[in-house]
């Protein structure tokens, strides 16, 4: 791999971490919005909406390892700096996760007069994680600054995280289910919309406002037209996810539930993309770029063999395992 | 609050509680790969019924693994940068090859394994079975390639006080790899088959007279009775590579104080830091330079060759007995029920009420000899490398006292719920609400 210049390699895994990231936030997203909305439902229908994640939610939560591994293992001193900075959040964000996924497992494992109990560890694990996660994002947007006001930024962006996540876990459902769980899922994923869509505004708000290197990014005159095509298409996903949640009739649609689904990743993408583009090429905003971040030359080669050798299998399988799964999830059952 | 001390015991309270799962979880991948292998040959037997139950029991403790390895992975860079930062250049990649290679595997597969039974041809499905206990074996290589390398680093040079890697093969098959991996492969053996065998007889005694249930007893049985004495072996010669690679932590292993030849072996003691001696001394003439180098008049080296550098000696000195003293009493156990169940009489009663609460046992020598192994390292984070006190972070005492005692209050109530919740399942066998595969719809799920 001689031919690798030091630059392509550090892009390289700017745009791995970005794709662990995205893969993150849309997969585990759906299943802890499925786990936010859990108390919404009662008795069968829980037990449908648990079925519809419990094949993926293991190996959805394993691209939070990999892309929290490559921040540890490509970009060293960032992950150092974000994590001291975090700590508390992490801390936080990482109970949810245990709480969540033994939850998962206890439910119908442990004395049916517990399962009560937890379901609602589990919804208030899913929650905790991603309120946790969404507080993060809300303090890496303002640098981790320790100021009043950007703490209270960030607790103002966790909610949205969570309502997005709940967007996700709604649309999962609509296409997953059927019937009248199929059609208040469609209720529920209206009601997130709008918090998620507060959410992406808040965060587009804020970002030039941090930094005017992201000002000039995004409002110089020649970007505002390059540009406009990320906010045309958000505002449009979240008009057209409102009007189809509006109108779904589950007996009707069905044939169309995977739109819902394929709009919130459309969304999630875009706002991604619109992040990548305001911060890019700093990993901690303004303060620490990737080049001085990344891990020595020999390092990033000899990790990016690994992901060249073993990434394209996981994708395969991972595309096996939801193609066995595909469809409804109404007829699930444990070996 | 001294930071060093509190972020080396919550590292410690996370990864002891992280690494009780993976040792019962890897055994019993195995286990379940050979219970899917009768089950394919003799369908809807004893061999069906018993993978039903076991592959239960393995998401539940495959579950706890999972999450509190999620937790393990933030642990390295939260109280540890300097870890990273040293050492990145094998650390980085010996961890990524783990996520990459081990971790993605088992997660998709266990989806597999436990949703996909009516969903994939009988050959997939005994091929996730397969894979998912490749994966998790493949995830000890790895973090033991990295661990061991830490004990005995090699294939690396350091330059500007960072480590820089030559030779990756060098790398993961340094010194103290074979040893250590066979090691902790033959605890995790041991450590399951114990579960398997406590778990049976507690179902036994409860009355259940399943079939399946004699299988599984004689089948972890036979296991331990052949893993014992070789787990016994492998730890000798690991003990061997430790008195050339890592001759402090062998000479508080053995509570030597002294170079000396004829070294006795101690089978109790006190030491003592303060006078560099040990109190109530019971001991067994020249068994110890026996033991290590395989001659009675052998010489040991003794902690005075290495000031102010080596380990503390006490817990490294008591872990060590815990895990062998352990370990000779799970050889006994093995053999007995082995010895009990080779003239097909039924198990003594007196036997299962052993067994049951030995279920756990494995978990004791192991945790007793990672304490001994890691702690022996001391003062060390990277043998001659790097010091753990230089790998420490910013975080302020205070705080990691806060999400210490998180932790610890999180794992003490799950550790309880994990146990009580496997003897439920045992008590209830297959027959848990919503678990009949026979049933199309698991509408019989508690509602």
């Amino acid at each position: 791999m001689e031919f690798l210049t030091r630059d392509m390699l550090v892009l390289s895994f700017a745009a791995l971490m970005g794709i662990a990231i995205m893969a993150y936030v849309i997969l585990d997203g759906y299943d802890l919005g499925v786990g936010v909305l859990l108390p919404q439902a009662k008795g069968h229908d829980r037990d449908q909406m648990i079925h519809t994640i419990a094949p993926f939610w293991d190996a959805n939560e394993t691209w939070l390892v990999l892309g929290g591994g490559i921040l540890l293992v490509a970009f060293p001193i960032a992950h150092g700096i974000i994590l001291n900075a975090t700590y508390l959040a992490v801390l936080i964000m990482l109970i949810g996760l245990i709480l969540r996924g033994v939850s998962f497992e206890l439910r119908v494992k442990a004395p049916a007069h517990r399962l009560e109990l937890w379901n609602q560890m589990f919804a208030i694990g899913s929650a905790t994680a991603g309120l946790a996660q969404g507080f993060m994002l809300g303090h890496f947007v303002v640098a981790f600054r320790d100021d009043w006001a950007s703490l209270l930024f960030a607790a103002l962006v966790a909610p949205c995280v969570l309502s997005a996540y709940t967007l996700m876990g709604a649309s999962w459902l609509v296409l997953k289910t059927e019937g009248d769980l199929q059609r208040r899922a469609a209720r529920w994923g209206r009601h997130a919309l709008w918090l998620t869509a507060l959410g992406i505004v808040l965060v587009s708000l804020a970002t030039p406002i941090v930094s005017p290197r992201i000002f000039a990014r995004w409002f110089s005159l020649d970007r505002i037209v390059i540009m406009s095509p990320i906010p045309l298409l958000v505002t449009g996903a979240v008009i057209w996810l409102s009007r189809w949640f509006y109108q779904f009739d589950a007996d009707e649609h069905d044939h169309r539930a995977w739109i819902p689904f394929t709009l919130t990743i459309g969304l999630f993408l875009l706002s991604g993309l619109g992040l990548a583009y305001s911060t890019f090429p700093y990993v901690v905003i303004d303060q620490l770029t990737i080049w001085d971040a990344a891990a020595s030359t020999p390092t990033l080669k000899m990790i990016l063999l690994g992901v060249v050798i073993v990434l394209p299998p996981i994708i395969v399988y991972s595309a096996f395992s939801y193609r066995i799964f595909k469809g409804k999830s109404t007829h699930l059952s444990e070996a | 609050m001294d930071a060093v001390i509190l972020s080396r015991i919550q590292f410690a309270a996370n990864i002891s509680f992280h690494i009780i799962f993976p040792t019962i979880s890897i055994g019993l991948a195995w286990f379940l790969v050979y219970i899917r292998g009768q089950a394919d040959q003799q369908p809807n037997g004893a061999w069906d019924a018993a993978f039903k139950f076991w592959v239960k029991v393995f998401a539940l403790t495959f579950a706890f693994g999972v999450v509190s390895g999620v937790t393990m992975s933030f642990q390295f860079g939260t109280n540890w940068p300097g870890y990273m930062k040293t050492v990145g250049a094998v650390a980085g990649p010996l961890l990524a090859y783990e996520v990459l290679s081990a971790f993605f595997l088992e997660a998709t597969f266990l989806g597999i394994m436990l949703f996909g039974q009516n969903k994939v041809s009988p050959a997939i499905y005994k091929l996730s079975v397969w894979l998912v206990a490749g994966g998790t074996t493949l995830s000890l290589f790895w973090i033991l390639a990295l661990n061991s390398w830490m004990h005995t680093p090699a294939g690396i040079e350091v330059v500007d006080g960072k480590v820089v890697a030559n030779d990756w093969l060098a790398i993961i098959f340094n010194p103290s790899m074979p040893y250590r991996t066979v090691h902790m492969l033959l605890a995790s053996a041991a450590t399951a088959a114990f579960f398997v065998m406590g778990i049976s007889a507690f179902r036994v005694l409860i009355g259940e007279r399943g079939e399946d249930i004699q299988k599984t007893l004689r089948m972890a049985s036979v296991v331990a009775a052949i893993v014992m004495p070789l787990q016994i072996l492998a730890g000798d010669f690991h003990g061997l590579n430790t008195h050339e690679y890592q001759p402090a932590k062998l000479a508080a292993m053995e509570g030597l104080w002294h170079t000396e030849t004829k070294v006795p072996l101690l089978l109790f003691a006190v030491p003592d830091e303060a006078t560099q001696s040990n109190h109530y001394e019971i001991k067994i003439p020249q068994l110890a330079s026996l033991v290590i180098t395989h001659s009675l008049d052998g010489e040991i080296r003794g902690l005075d060759e290495f000031p102010n550098l080596h380990p503390p000696v006490f817990p490294v000195f008591w872990g060590f007995r815990i895990m062998v003293g352990t370990g000779i009493m799970m050889l006994v156990m093995s053999w007995v029920t082995w010895w009990f169940l080779r003239q097909s009489s039924p198990v003594p009663l007196w036997l299962l009420r052993v067994l049951v609460p030995a279920t756990f046992i494995g978990w004791i020598p192991t945790l007793a000899g990672w304490y001994t192994t890691e702690i022996g390292r001391q003062p060390y984070l990277v043998t001659g490398i790097l010091k753990t006190a230089d790998a420490l972070g910013q975080v302020s005492g205070t705080t990691i006292f806060g999400s210490l005692t998180a932790y610890l209050l999180l794992y003490a109530i799950l550790l309880s719920v994990y146990v009580t919740t496997v003897f439920y399942m045992a008590r209830t066998g297959a027959k848990l609400p919503g678990h009949d595969a026979s049933q199309p719809s698991s509408h019989a799920l508690a509602g």
